[in-house]
């Protein structure tokens, strides 16, 4: 495990090396801002909404009380969407999308000898594949959470005008009562750490495969549970630190 | 011209390696021969420095690569051009991309120049027009011929070659074969080639090294391979019926 951690600390210090031309290396990096951010907004927006409507629903069905106002479950739904399903649940969701690419893309690079070939022309490998990628992950996945919010508040109200457990005015009324900045920082800040992450151990798992086609499956896979579990990890510890 | 002196490779407890010298003339066609596993590809990846020798040194026209870091390497590495046995060819690249990648990279030419050298070489492969194409839409001897255009973009003083033949029928085999060794003299370059194609071992073999459980078992010329003594030589060289066949007319 300690060598792992060491080999990783390495390669992160290699991937940030000095480029040998900038240029190239920022067409790279747009053409992965293009594939993680437009490349999964469909996915997020699809989750965003649905996990938006359902968390207002069992909110409200929890709250079903006359002594507690139905604001309050438009205040619990639109907190519980700022500060974890949408950084947690859509990182989550992008390291099985995002991640298993990156690795999948990177371990094939290696078994195919394509990275063997960059570094014969002296090319530094794991800073032309990896830092455009850690870059496009820790640009886009805030992008990527910020949207994941708004929809997934959207989603709640659409849950409103269908069902019957609380109504809009209720929910927009809930919405806007007693926000706080610091949750959209909380937030911000976990989609920053947990883009570099997905990006970083996924990229991390294709570097190393060895063998071939077998190897690149498991390659992928290691990178997506070790991502998960480490967005996990951290999302304790960033709530533990900041709230 | 390229220096091996005593290198040693080991993998865990396998040693692959064991105490190999060559030297490796420029303007010729050299060819490091031998069975599967015997170390050939393993020597040419110490030697262009994608695997670090246990013991030993590799010099570049007098350079001592092997105590260089990767720094230090970059301006030798740009002298090398290196055709590898699956092509290599990036991906999400088209012909041309990959062609001007190096350039890219290392040179401050136009883009104008760079299409202009991209297409230079892709005629010298014989593949004019197919710039636009994608690695997965060129056939294997396709491949093989974009890779060396790439592997000659930079107009390099060392061209590396490992099984330039696998995967190919004999026809393209010998066109690819031809193709190295016109290369070799228009460039006047240093080709290592690591085979076990006998086609390729009689055609375009200058200099041949062969590798027998990790050690230099025998060195000379194509002129040479069929008259000698050397048993396990002969016993590789003479494996095929073909070639027992055509024995007597060597």
């Amino acid at each position: 495990m300690f060598t792992s951690f060491g080999k990783y600390i390495l390669l992160l210090r290699l991937s940030f090396k000095r480029p040998e031309k900038f240029k190239v290396y920022w067409a790279e990096v747009m053409r992965e801002m293009v594939s993680v951010g437009i490349g999964s907004l469909g996915i997020i927006a699809i989750i965003s909404v649905f996990i938006g409507a359902a968390t207002t629903i069992q909110v409200a069905f929890q709250l079903a009380s006359p002594l507690v106002p139905l604001s309050i479950a438009g205040k619990i739904s639109r907190d519980s969407n700022i500060l974890e399903f949408s950084p947690t649940i859509s990182s989550l969701v992008l390291a099985g999308r995002v991640g298993s690419n990156f690795a999948s893309q990177i371990g094939t690079m290696r078994v195919t000898e394509q990275i063997d070939a960059l570094e014969i022309m002296g090319v530094n490998a794991p800073g032309y594949l990896i830092s455009p990628k850690i870059i496009a992950g820790v640009s886009m996945v805030p992008v990527l959470v910020i949207m994941s919010i708004c929809l997934g508040i959207t989603g709640g109200y659409i849950a409103c005008l269908a069902g019957s457990e609380i109504t809009p005015a209720d929910y927009v009324a809930g919405v806007v009562d007693g926000f706080d900045g610091l949750t959209i920082r909380v937030a911000l800040v976990k989609a920053v750490v947990f883009g570099f992450l997905i990006a970083s151990i996924c990229s991390y798992q294709g570097f190393y495969t060895s063998g071939g086609a077998l190897e690149v499956g498991q390659s992928a896979t290691r990178g997506v549970v070790y991502s998960c579990v480490m967005i996990l990890f951290a999302d304790l510890v960033i709530t533990r630190l900041m709230l | 011209m390229i220096e091996v002196k005593d290198i040693y490779k080991t993998f865990g407890e396998n040693e692959v390696l064991k105490g190999i010298s060559a030297t490796f003339q420029t303007g010729k066609n050299n060819l490091i021969i031998g069975g599967s596993g015997s170390g050939k590809t393993t020597m040419l990846k110490c030697i262009v420095g994608l695997h670090e020798p246990t013991k030993g040194q590799v010099f570049f026209e007098g350079e001592n690569f092997t105590e260089m870091d990767f720094e230090q390497r970059v301006p030798i590495r740009t002298q090398i051009g290196m055709l590898f046995q699956n092509s290599a060819l990036f991906d999400s690249m088209t012909v041309e991309e990959n062609i001007m990648f190096p350039l890219n990279l290392f040179t401050t030419q136009s883009i104008s120049e760079k299409r202009d050298r991209a297409n230079f070489c892709l005629e010298r492969v014989n593949l004019k027009g197919r710039n636009k194409l994608y690695p997965s839409e060129l056939s294997g001897g396709m491949k093989k011929r974009v890779g060396i255009a790439r592997a000659i973009s930079m107009e390099p003083k060392f061209l590396f070659v490992d099984e330039p033949n696998s995967g190919l029928d004999p026809k393209t085999s010998i066109l690819i074969d031809e193709l190295i060794a016109d290369l070799t003299i228009e460039y006047n370059m240093t080709t290592v080639v690591v085979t076990h194609d006998m086609n390729s071992v009689m055609g375009i073999g200058d200099h041949i090294i062969f590798l027998h459980q990790g050690q230099k078992w025998w060195e000379g010329s194509n002129k040479e391979i069929a008259h000698t003594d050397n048993q396990e030589l002969n016993d590789f060289v003479f494996a095929s019926k073909f070639m027992q066949a055509a024995k007597g007319k060597l």
